[in-house]
């Protein structure tokens, strides 16, 4: 085993691994989906931010016509619904997906073939809704889409079409895949793991399962709605036929609210798991830091309205709404201030997932107080529909989620991959996306607060947003940059990166104990969990001092991890952490373990199925065919409709009727 | 779909606590005095519909009141929650209890509560 | 697909609980907003269209152009739930039959899963049969999904209620064939008592339809 020093640690885990296409189509491995949902973010990334940078050109200076105004919209359109359901929900969802399984001690989730079948949904939708480029008819209603302006009456093209059938089929990806998760957290939690010894991660991730669930349904029916009214000619959204323009947009906002929790939460998360890592130090207040995270997702249902202080609800409603609006600072504030106070007095290590980690601390803060400022009915009239909106929300998904969810990456690519993102390359991406964010966002407090208006093609020059625009516009193209450097650490780290090993970081989790990549197994033995952080417990047990165990004393050493008692296990996973070390080079000591298969270990493991990705496909199309009733197509939609739909409920039983996985004897 | 037999955790750091599945569903006697008394709500609901009592102002909330009940029983005995595991009726009353809050603060900003529809 | 040999190379699960039962009361919750924005929307359009026909009230000229009666039919849709209601009585007793199957009590009828689940099937057709002649007879007095606000909110409503119960009936048949097929034991029992949990679900938001839409003015 000599010569296994230098080649990666995964090599012995691959033999087990099948590879090839075929196994990625087929593949119902939480690890597997975790990646493929990370690679696709990242290229629908790419799209959403070639969008960004189109229109940063158009309003680089006053009257720019690099696109006209109808591409405009389609742009702005795009570039919202791209960033939201198809990059910063699924890089959350790779992350939920990797991670949870591994946090909780389990093997897979508790329905391994729904979870395929969540990202090919995914998949799909996401690439139904982005074919409308290539026949010119991208939707252009905003991302939300308000109706009646999304009605027949005006918009006749398909653009809508696309969009609001896009949207229905993510939907469903996104319900099955909270199901799927709120059972594994509540079910397959490893001995000794309750409550309140879950992962801060994990504790966000089951948070955001619930807003998914609760908030989805409220979109559906709402977009049911509108492709009632555009394909079979109902009233929801006909003013003349007495209906209220404001029903849409209380649909939409009841679920468009716990939407951002949706978006931030994740990564909230992410920062609460490196921010303790990189101060060697227990998060502060952890149950106070759970809590919050439940409040900020209770009190997310009891505030939508308050994007809509323009339409005049009336002094009840809007007093109502900003009170609600400003309690929820409480708890945001209360996170903010114990990831201070995690840092305070630590050992801090200032890898580039802790830059991102801080800077979404400092980051998010700026935009958290823009948002209590149109919390304020009378402020919001001064704000609403400008460019001060615009601020505030990138400030919290940029530099907020964006920031978290990169941070996320650089500190678990190596349990994902095997090997480290380069730390140099990181620094350049991290340094370049920290100024192109605060260059790109900060000034549009300005050009907002001296009037520009949101989602203009263009605009006049003399108004004083000549150089607030310029600033954004450069600040875009050094965003862009650091993510082209980005995808280059991807692409170079994960064939020249170095050797991981189990545990870089001297993080205090289960996923941290279990080789990098995880087996599909995860793990040989399912752990045992006596307190928050396990592995500190054994590795450095004089940081977990304060935080309650089940056991005391030298008893809690007792505890099995990857099947080892506590002295084998420091034989070769401690090898040498030196404090403050990213890499040290004694890693590679750990690719002397040679990985079992599960079939060695007589685990049982779900077998590769491709019908996840078929009732998937028939799915997407049975949507598709909608798009030919306005075609005047009604018979062939109709055929289309009921094909998939055969096809779709025969793959759906298929998939009902076979095991899952082998019986044992 | 997975593979999992419902045997009960001796661990006590288990912190929800398997109570095993509490399988004391009702027995049929207790079957069918609810369906007797669904049946039974359900033919007073559509006599005072048939009354002049239907022109009460209590005519609403009564019915309200008697729906409730009629919601209620089947949840508690049919769906069993009143017999099974704590956590079923926390996945349950959680949501319903949103989707009930929505419900009125949507009537509410609509003006449903205003006295003039 | 269960087995108990597979037990001992899965670890148990946390609560002691199946994983379906938990997913299943999860979609559940996620239904109560699905149906709670439907009830929502025709609760918040009732009295606001502005042609007939309407729900409750006669609709006159010059409104209308010939005088149209109240178009909900109590009787008609107070049979239906009596219906649904007694379908979820028979559901209950096929979850008891399979649990208890071979137990003292439960021979003969009481004891006979496949009755209690075709019985539920056919109610539940039974319900849909009333309420494809309720939405015919609507569209014959001139009231379709276009008519007015009332037509789109409510077709679209009982619409989704059906089709809820639609899948339902196909679910009850799936099961029922697999009990044709090789008998339903009492370690089935699951297999049938989450979808009796999606069955009463569904009697349960037509209980509530039924008071808010049909019987309340």
């Amino acid at each position: 085993m000599a010569t296994a020093a230098v080649s990666p640690s995964y090599a012995h885990a691959g033999e087990s691994y099948q590879s090839g296409i075929w196994s990625w189509l087929t593949t119902v491995d939480h690890k597997r989906i975790g990646a493929l949902y990370m690679y696709t973010a990242l290229a629908w990334f790419g799209v959403g931010g070639i969008e960004a940078l189109i229109m940063r050109l158009q309003l680089k200076g006053p009257n720019g016509h690099v696109v006209s105004a109808e591409v405009f919209n389609q742009l702005f359109t795009m570039h919202g619904t791209t960033m939201i359901f198809l990059v910063v929900m699924p890089l959350s969802a790779a992350f939920f997906n990797f991670l949870i399984p591994l946090q909780i001690g389990a093997r897979d989730v508790a329905f391994p073939r729904l979870n395929a079948f969540s990202y090919w949904v995914y998949l799909f939708g996401s690439l139904f809704m982005n074919s409308s480029w290539l026949v010119g008819m991208a939707p252009n209603g905003g991302w939300f889409g308000y109706a009646p302006l999304t009605t027949l009456a005006y918009s006749q093209g398909l653009n809508i079409d696309f969009w609001m059938l896009g949207l229905q089929i993510l939907g469903v990806s996104s319900l099955a895949a909270a199901f799927n998760f709120i059972t594994t957290i509540i079910n397959m939690r490893a001995p000794g793991m309750n409550l309140m010894r879950m992962p801060m991660f994990t504790w966000m991730a089951f948070v955001v399962q619930f807003l998914l669930v609760l908030a989805f349904p409220v979109i559906t029916i709402a977009l049911v709605f509108l492709q009632f009214d555009r394909f079979f000619g109902t009233n929801f959204y006909t003013m003349t036929a007495g209906a209220d323009p404001l029903l849409w947009q209380h649909l939409f906002w009841v679920f468009g609210h716990p939407e951002v929790y949706i978006l931030i939460l994740p990564a909230f998360g992410l920062v609460s798991e490196i921010l303790p890592t990189f101060s060697r130090k227990p998060i502060f207040g952890y149950p106070v830091m759970v809590y919050s995270g439940i409040l900020i997702a209770f009190l997310g249902f009891g505030v939508w309205a308050h994007h809509m202080f323009a339409v005049g609800m009336g002094p009840i409603a809007d007093s109502v709404f900003a009170v609600t609006t400003m309690l929820i600072a409480i708890p945001t504030g209360v996170k903010i201030f114990n990831w201070i106070f995690t840092m305070w007095g630590g050992n801090l290590r200032f890898t580039v997932a802790m830059k991102y980690a801080i800077s979404l601390v400092a980051l998010f803060t700026i935009g958290g107080i823009s948002g209590v400022m149109h919390a304020s009915p009378p402020a919001d009239l001064q704000q609403t529909d400008t460019y001060f909106i615009v601020a505030h929300f990138h400030y919290v998904l940029v530099a907020g989620s964006m920031m978290g969810l990169s941070g996320g990456i650089y500190y678990y690519f190596p349990k994902i991959t095997g090997r480290m993102l380069s730390e140099k390359i990181g620094n350049w991406q991290f340094w370049l996306t920290f100024i192109g964010v605060n260059l790109t966002f900060m000034p549009m407090h300005w050009s907002g607060l001296y009037g520009m208006p949101r989602r203009v093609y263009t605009y006049d020059a003399g108004q004083g947003w000549e150089i607030f625009n310029q600033m954004s516009t450069y600040g875009a193209f050094i965003q862009a940059l650091a993510g082209l450097i980005g995808l280059y650490n991807i692409w170079h780290s994960r064939r020249k990166g170095e050797i991981a090993g189990n545990d870089p970081w001297g993080a205090p989790s289960l996923e941290w104990s279990i080789p990098s990549p995880p087996p599909e197994y995860n793990f040989e033995t399912i752990p045992t969990v006596t307190s928050r952080y396990p592995l500190w417990d054994i590795k450095s047990p004089e940081l977990t001092s304060s935080v309650p165990h089940s056991r005391h004393g030298d008893e809690r050493n007792d505890v099995s991890l990857g099947g080892k008692r506590v002295g084998g296990f420091h034989d070769h996973m401690s090898a040498g952490t030196p404090e403050g070390g990213v890499n040290p080079s004694a890693h590679q000591a750990s690719t002397k373990v040679s990985l079992k298969t599960a079939e060695q270990l007589g685990i049982p493991m779900p077998y590769p199925t491709i019908k996840p990705l078929f009732v998937a496909l028939f799915m997407t199309t049975m949507f598709a065919s909608l798009l030919l009733i306005h075609k005047d197509k009604l018979q062939l939609a109709v055929g289309g409709v009921i094909a998939s739909a055969l096809a779709m409920t025969f793959f759906l039983y298929a998939w009902l009727t076979s095991p899952l996985e082998p019986h044992h004897h | 779909m997975a593979d999992h037999d419902s045997f009960t955790h001796t661990n006590p750091d288990i912190d929800v606590h398997a109570m095993g599945e509490v399988h004391e569903h009702p027995t049929w006697k207790q079957y069918k005095w609810v369906a007797v008394i669904l049946t039974l709500i359900t033919v007073v609901e559509v006599w005072i519909y048939y009354t002049p009592f239907k022109d009460s102002p209590l005519f609403a909330p009564v019915l309200l009141i008697m729906s409730a009940v009629k919601f209620a029983i089947v949840v508690l005995f049919y769906m069993h929650l009143k017999y099974d595991h704590k956590l079923f009726k926390a996945l349950f009353t959680g949501p319903l209890i949103i989707a009930m809050s929505t419900l009125l603060a949507l009537l509410f900003l609509f003006g449903k509560f205003s006295g003039k529809h | 697909m269960s087995s108990a040999v597979a037990s001992h190379a899965h670890p148990p699960t946390s609560t002691g609980l199946d994983h379906r039962k938990i997913a299943i009361w999860a979609f559940i919750g996620s239904e109560c907003m699905l149906f709670a924005s439907l009830i929502s929307t025709y609760l918040i359009y009732k009295g606001r269209s502005v042609v007939g026909p309407f729900p409750h009230e006669a609709c006159l000229p010059p409104i209308c152009v010939t005088a149209l009666k109240p178009i909900l039919n109590i009787p008609v849709t107070s049979f239906s739930t009596f219906v649904l209601l007694m379908s979820s009585l028979a559901m209950v007793l096929a979850l008891a039959a399979v649990e208890n199957r071979g137990k003292p009590g439960y021979e003969g009828i009481l004891g006979s899963s496949k009755f209690w689940l075709l019985t539920t099937a056919i109610l539940g057709t039974t319900f849909l049969g009333c309420q494809a002649y309720e939405f015919t007879s609507f569209v014959h007095e001139g009231l379709t999904i276009r008519t007015n606000l009332f037509g789109s909110s409510f077709f679209t409503l009982t619409g989704f209620h059906g089709a809820h119960v639609t899948a339902g009936v196909l679910w009850l048949l799936t099961l029922l064939s697999i009990d044709i097929k090789r008998g339903l034991q009492p370690k089935d029992a699951l297999l049938v008592d989450i979808s009796a949990l999606y069955w009463h679900f569904v009697d349960v938001v037509w209980i509530a339809i039924f008071t808010l839409v049909y019987l309340i003015k």
